[in-house]
C-alpha cells in the first residue's frame, strides 16, 4: 500500500548511530535555510552570522567555552540517568539551586573568605543541586510519582525561590533595590583559564565530568548496571541489581552536577546572583545529552554544538536584527530531526510496493 | 455578608483558572487513552496560545482566533505524531523536544505581539440566572470557552466509553497487537488521537493569551501543560476526574491571588509556588496507589508499534 516502507535491521546499525548526528545537523541548516528565507533574511548571510561569525574571534571562542560549560555539567549527569531511564527533566531547578546554595555562601562570607571559600561552594552548589534532585528521586522510590513531572514542577519552584531571594534576603544592600546580590568578591570568584575571554575554571570541571563519566559508564560495575537497567529492565531484575540504588545514584549525581554547573555561572561570568542565572541551560542539556548518543565524548561535542547556537542566536541579533527567540526554534528542529532520523539506526527504508514474505 | 460577597468572584475566578487545564488534560487524556504519551503539551499550547492571538489581532474576530489556535496545535502535534508514529522515535524524547520546540516557535512568532493588549471574551450574561447571589457569577456569567470546556466532558467521556470508535481508541491503547490483528489502523487511530489532543491543548493556550490574560508574553502558559499532564494521572484516565482536578488546580491558582488580599504576608514569590507544590503532592497522593494507576493507566502507553516488526 504505502511506497515508503521501514523494513527492521537484523541488528542496529553502528555507522548510522554516528552518522545521524550529522545527518542531523544538516537537515536542521537546510531548515534554517528556508526558514531565514521565508523569514525575509538573505539565508546565506543569515546562517553565517549565526554559526561561522561567532567562531571568527578570541573572544567568540571563549564565549563558545563558557556556554558549553554548564551544558556538558548538566548533559553528562542527565545522559547517565536517561541511560538507566530515569528521566530527571529537572536540570534547570537543579543548576539553580547550585546557584542559590553555591552562590549564597559566597554572599553568607562577603568580607571574610579565604582560599578555602571557592572549594566550599562548589561543595555548596553540589549539594544543593543534589538535594533538589534526590526530591524527584524519593518521591518515585516511596511514592512511585513520575520523576518527569515532579523533576519538572521543581524547575518553576527553584526559578520563583531564586526570585525571592534575590527580592529578599540575598539582595545587596547598597544596590539601589536591583533585584541583584552584591558582586562576589575575588575569593568567591572562580580564576579565569584563558586570558582576554571569559573562560574560567568550570570549564575544567566540565572536562572532569565528561572523562568521570566515561569512567563511570565504560569502565565500572555501577556503569554496567545502569545500562542493563536501561535496556532490559527485567533483566536487571532477574541479576538482582539494585534499581533503587540506581535510581539514587543517577538522580543525585546528575544533580549535583548541574548544581556545580549552576554555581559556575554565578561564581564566573556572572559574578553575583541575578533574577536570570540561565537561558534554559537545563533544558538545552537534555538536547544536548541525545546529540552526544548519552556519551560523554559525544556530549562535549554537541555542548560546543549547542553553545554555539546560543552565541550565534545573539550574534545575529546585534548583527542582523534576527529575533532571539530563533535560538530555540534551532534547538528544537536539531531534537526533532535527531530522533527522526535515528529510526535509520534500526530500519531500512525500502521504496515500493511490499514484496512477497520471504 | 461580605465574606459570602466573595465567593461568587472566587468562584468564577477558580472556573475561569481551571479552564485552560481542562482543555489541555482532555486532550491528553483522549492521547494517553490511545496508548500514547505526548509530553509536549505546553509546547503545543504555547504555539495555540500565539497563533491564536495573532490572528484575533489581524483579523479581529475571536472565532478564527480560536479555530487557527486549534488548528496550529494539530499541526504541532503532528510534528510529534509522524515522528512517533511514522519513524519510530522515543515518545519521551520527542514530547520534550516538541515543547523545547514550541517554546522557541512560539517566541519567534510573537515578537511583534508582545505588550499589545486584547479585549477579551464576553461574558455571557442570563438575565435573571446571573444575578443570582453568591454562584450567579459563577455560573451563569462566564464566557463561551468556559462552557465549551466543562461541554467537552460529557462528550469525551460518551465518545470513549458509549461509542464504537472510543472503544476501538481504548482497544488500540490497551492492546495494540490485537487491535492490529483484529483489522484496527493503530497508526491512524493513533495518529487522530494525537491531533486531537494537539487540538485541545492549541484550544487551551489559546483561552490564556486571548481571555484568561489577554495579552502575549513568552512562555506565558507558564507550566500549564504539565500540570495538565500530571492532571491526567490524577484523573486516572477519567474525563470528570479530570474536570474535578482541573477545579482544584484553578482553586489554588485563585488561592494564590487571595491569600495576601487576605492580609496574610507571604512574599508573592512564594505563594506562586503553589499551583506547582500541589502538583507534586497530588501526584504523590494518587501515585501511591500503584495498583489503581496500573489499572487504569492503558497498558500500551507509551510503546511503540510497528506493523511489521
Amino acid at each position: 500500500m504505502s511506497f515508503i516502507r521501514l523494513e527492521p535491521r537484523g541488528q542496529a546499525s553502528k555507522a548510522m548511530v554516528y552518522a545521524t548526528p550529522l545527518l542531523a545537523v544538516a537537515l536542521t541548516l537546510l531548515s534554517g535555510f528556508v526558514l531565514f528565507m521565508a523569514m525575509g533574511f538573505d539565508p546565506l548571510k543569515a546562517l553565517y552570522s549565526f554559526f561561522v561569525a561567532p567562531l571568527t574571534s578570541v573572544r567568540g571562542l571563549g564565549e563558545l567555552v563558557v556556554k558549553a560549560t554548564p551544558l556538558v555539567l548538566c548533559a553528562v549527569g542527565l545522559a547517565i540517568g536517561f541511560r538507566a531511564n530515569v528521566w530527571n527533566i529537572g536540570a534547570e531547578g537543579q543548576l539553580t539551586l547550585g546557584a542559590i546554595t553555591g552562590g549564597g555562601l559566597a554572599l553568607a562570607f562577603y568580607g571574610e573568605g579565604g582560599w578555602w571559600l571557592l572549594p566550599l561552594m562548589v561543595i555548596g552548589g553540589a549539594i544543593g543541586g543534589a538535594v533538589w534532585a534526590a526530591v524527584p528521586a524519593y518521591l518515585r522510590l516511596r511514592f512511585n510519582a513520575s520523576e518527569i513531572l515532579t523533576s519538572l514542577m521543581l524547575n518553576y519552584v527553584a526559578l520563583l525561590l531564586l526570585n525571592y531571594l534575590v527580592h529578599g534576603p540575598y539582595r545587596d544592600p547598597d544596590g539601589f533595590a536591583f533585584p541583584e546580590s552584591r558582586l562576589f568578591e575575588a575569593d568567591a570568584t572562580l580564576p579565569i583559564l584563558w586570558a582576554g575571554t571569559r573562560v574560567h575554571l568550570g570549564a575544567l570541571f566540565a572536562l572532569l565530568a565528561v572523562a568521570g563519566g566515561w569512567l563511570l559508564i565504560a569502565r565500572t560495575f555501577i556503569g554496567f548496571q545502569i545500562k542493563v537497567i536501561g535496556l532490559t529492565p527485567a533483566a536487571a531484575g532477574y541479576a538482582g541489581f539494585d534499581q533503587k540504588r540506581i535510581v539514587w545514584l543517577t538522580l543525585l549525581l546528575s544533580g549535583a552536577l548541574a548544581g556545580i554547573a549552576g554555581m559556575g555561572e554565578v561564581a564566573g561570568p556572572i559574578g553575583q546572583i541575578t533574577a536570570s542565572i540561565s537561558p534554559g541551560y537545563g533544558y538545552t542539556a537534555i538536547i544536548v545529552a541525545f546529540l552526544g548518543r548519552l556519551h560523554p565524548v559525544g556530549i562535549l561535542l554537541a555542548a560546543l554544538l549547542m553553545a554555539l547556537s546560543f552565541i550565534g542566536g545573539e550574534a545575529a541579533q546585534i548583527a542582523m536584527g534576527l529575533p532571539k527567540a530563533i535560538t530555540g526554534v534551532f534547538q528544537g528542529m536539531l531534537l526533532f530531526f535527531l530522533l527522526a532520523s535515528d529510526v535509520l539506526i534500526r530500519y531500512r527504508v525500502r521504496f515500493g510496493a511490499r514484496r512477497a514474505a520471504a | 455578608m461580605s465574606d459570602l460577597a466573595l465567593i461568587g468572584p472566587i468562584l468564577a475566578a477558580m472556573f475561569a483558572a481551571a479552564t485552560p487545564l481542562l482543555f489541555a488534560a482532555l486532550g491528553e487524556l483522549v492521547v494517553e487513552k490511545s496508548g500514547v504519551l505526548n509530553l509536549g503539551v505546553e509546547g503545543m499550547m504555547l504555539v495555540g496560545a500565539v497563533c491564536g492571538f495573532a490572528v484575533t489581532i489581524q483579523t479581529g474576530s475571536a472565532v478564527t482566533g480560536f479555530i487557527v489556535a486549534a488548528v496550529a496545535g494539530a499541526a504541532t502535534a503532528s510534528l510529534f505524531a509522524v515522528l512517533t508514529l511514522f519513524l519510530l522515535a522515543n515518545q519521551v524524547a520527542t514530547g520534550l523536544a516538541l515543547t523545547l520546540f514550541g517554546v522557541g516557535l512560539s517566541a519567534l512568532i510573537g515578537q511583534g505581539f508582545v505588550g499589545i493588549p486584547l479585549e477579551g471574551l464576553p461574558k455571557l450574561n442570563i438575565p435573571g440566572l446571573t444575578d443570582l447571589p453568591v454562584v450567579g457569577q459563577a455560573l451563569f456569567g462566564q464566557d463561551i470557552m468556559v462552557y465549551l470546556a466543562v461541554a467537552a466532558v460529557p462528550l469525551v467521556h460518551l465518545f470513549l466509553y458509549r461509542t464504537r470508535a472510543g472503544l476501538v481508541l481504548r482497544a488500540v491503547g490497551e492492546n495494540h497487537t490485537a487491535a492490529h490483528a483484529l483489522g484496527y489502523k493503530v497508526l491512524r487511530i493513533r495518529f487522530l488521537a494525537v491531533l486531537f489532543g494537539g487540538a485541545m491543548a492549541g484550544l487551551g493556550g489559546a483561552f490564556l493569551s486571548m481571555d484568561y490574560t489577554p495579552m502575549w508574553a513568552e512562555n506565558m502558559t507558564s507550566g500549564r501543560g504539565w500540570i495538565a499532564l500530571a492532571l491526567v494521572v490524577f484523573a486516572t484516565w477519567k474525563p470528570v476526574r479530570a474536570m474535578l482536578g482541573a477545579w482544584l488546580f484553578g482553586g489554588v491558582t485563585i488561592l494564590q491571588l487571595h491569600v495576601q488580599g487576605l492580609g496574610i504576608d507571604v512574599p508573592s514569590q512564594l505563594l506562586s509556588m503553589l499551583p506547582y507544590l500541589a502538583t507534586v503532592l497530588v501526584l504523590v497522593l494518587i501515585s501511591r496507589d500503584v495498583a489503581r494507576i496500573r489499572l487504569n493507566a492503558p497498558a500500551c502507553l507509551g510503546k511503540l508499534f510497528h506493523p511489521d516488526a
